[in-house]
């Protein structure tokens, strides 16, 4: 295979594990959250987390670039303050992947931790427990399966994401190039045989991604 | 009342067979540098002709790709000759039509905005250039004409760490526009038609790569003659202001 192709290659996984496991914390946390009871603006929240999933990905990319862009607000807010550039950089692609995977990785935690037993935390709770004991001791141990699964999807979406990705980062050889956008560049350019190999490895990694997160999913949970 | 039904089904069956006769919808695949004129050309030949224009505006070497797998197209009309000569050697063209018409010439144009000061292309090496957008110069013809002109002046190996490459001239137009890059190559034609970017630099006819649009008419079109006719008014006075008046230059 071509060196480009090893450099879009290991490009595109860094960047997916890289915001995979960005997004981790704060979408383990939320999807807790939004497995408790009834809270103000919980419906709100929902729907937003879930918008990336529904909304076309070039407008999710359009809204990433208003407000990441050198005018938007949190744009020239970064560059001013701290001198860093997103649009058009791998930073950029590291937000896209990272907005795009973040429902699935929210909607399968969720689902883990409201398969938990009420009664359990309830247990907790009069035998002293604090919520943040709560949730580290007992809660994200019995949901460890589900987050993991969801983890695994959310990685794999990010392998693949394109159109929130081209709108914020572009297509820049060596910088931003992931194997997606390699791709639709390749059949541009009517170098289908790349575009073809690059087409294999982006089939593989998702096939073992996905087939990761099943396996775990359906793997009786051990007993303890 | 059931005759009068009748009556109304004849004369709109009568009246959609005329027009479908005299009409023909001609599929264009334009260069997007050329979207403005082409559209107001538009305007005015769809009421003479009759014929209806459909228009695919994109990148000429997406617009190539598309006619070699068979997109619906009766007639190309590339930014550089390189396209058309592709597609001949395939075999994709009717021979005989095709012809170069127009001219353009390349700027460098940054955020109406800016502040910085670019006197020449050399400039553009500056700290205050961080990125510049231009077409992707493998394909897209605004960019290879850019990164050819670059090279001519020896300054190409070093920009390649600030070139963004965009799917089409367009594009290196709006990422100046968004300010998102600090400036850009487009063609004049392009600058010409956006209030937020402004020229910093217009690069001379006589030291820039000779920018070339022909038009052919494809073979496997399904309005060969529509599009002949098409083909020619497109070079005649009525288009050549249309061109004129957004900044291309008219070949005769």
């Amino acid at each position: 295979m071509e060196h480009d192709n090893w450099q879009i290659i290991y490009f595109t996984l860094g960047v997916s594990i890289l915001s995979t496991v960005l997004i981790l914390p704060g979408g383990v946390l939320l999807a807790w959250l939004l497995a408790r009871p009834r809270w103000i603006g919980k419906s709100l929240v929902e729907t937003l987390v879930a918008l990336p999933l529904v909304v076309p990905p070039v407008a999710t990319g359009l809204i990433l670039l208003e407000l990441f862009g050198r005018r938007g607000i949190l744009g020239s807010f970064l560059e001013k303050n701290l001198g860093i550039d997103i649009v058009f950089t791998w930073r950029a692609v590291v937000i896209a992947l990272g907005v795009m995977s973040f429902p699935l990785l929210v909607r399968t935690s969720r689902v883990a931790f409201e398969e938990i037993n009420p009664r359990l935390e309830e247990i907790a709770r009069t035998l002293g427990a604090g919520e943040t004991r709560i949730f580290f001791t007992l809660a994200l141990p019995l949901a460890a399966r589900g987050i993991v699964a969801g983890t695994m999807l959310a990685f794999a979406r990010a392998l693949g994401e394109f159109g929130a990705t081209i709108m914020v980062a572009g297509n820049i050889p060596g910088k931003t190039s992931t194997i997606a956008l390699a791709i639709y560049q390749y059949v541009q350019l009517s170098q289908d045989s790349a575009a073809f190999k690059l087409l294999g490895v982006s089939v593989l990694m998702a096939f073992a991604a996905v087939w990761m997160s099943e396996f775990i999913l359906r793997r009786r949970p051990s007993r303890r | 009342m059931k005759n009068i039904l009748r009556t109304i089904t004849i004369a709109l069956a009568l009246a959609a067979g005329t027009f479908s006769l005299r009409a023909a919808e001609v599929y264009v695949s334009a260069a997007a540098s050329l979207t403005d004129a082409l559209k107001e050309i538009a305007t005015t030949y769809d009421k003479e002709s009759g014929d209806q224009l459909v228009f695919n505006f994109a990148a000429s070497s997406v617009l190539a790709r598309q006619i070699e797998e068979g997109a619906p197209a009766d007639l190309i009309f590339s930014a550089d000759e390189a396209k058309l000569d592709a597609l001949e050697k395939l075999g994709l063209l009717l021979p005989g039509t095709r012809k170069s018409i127009l001219s353009n010439t390349l700027v460098i144009v940054v955020p109406a905005d800016s502040a910085t000061h670019i006197k020449s292309a050399k400039d553009l090496t500056g700290p205050d250039i961080k990125k510049i957008a231009l077409g992707e110069p493998s394909s897209v013809p605004a960019g290879i004409y850019a990164k050819e002109y670059l090279d001519k002046l020896g300054l190409w190996q070093k920009l390649t760490d600030k070139i963004v490459p965009v799917e089409s001239v367009r594009a290196a137009l709006a990422a100046v526009e968004s300010g998102n890059v600090e400036a850009g190559i487009v063609y004049k034609t392009d600058a010409m038609i956006s209030k937020k970017v402004k020229v910093a630099f217009e690069v001379p006819a006589s030291e820039g790569p000779v920018i070339s649009y022909p038009l052919a008419v494809i073979k496997d079109s399904k309005a060969p003659d529509a599009a002949k006719k098409l083909a020619a008014y497109l070079d005649s006075g009525p288009a050549d202001a249309v061109f004129e008046k957004y900044g291309f230059i008219v070949k005769h």
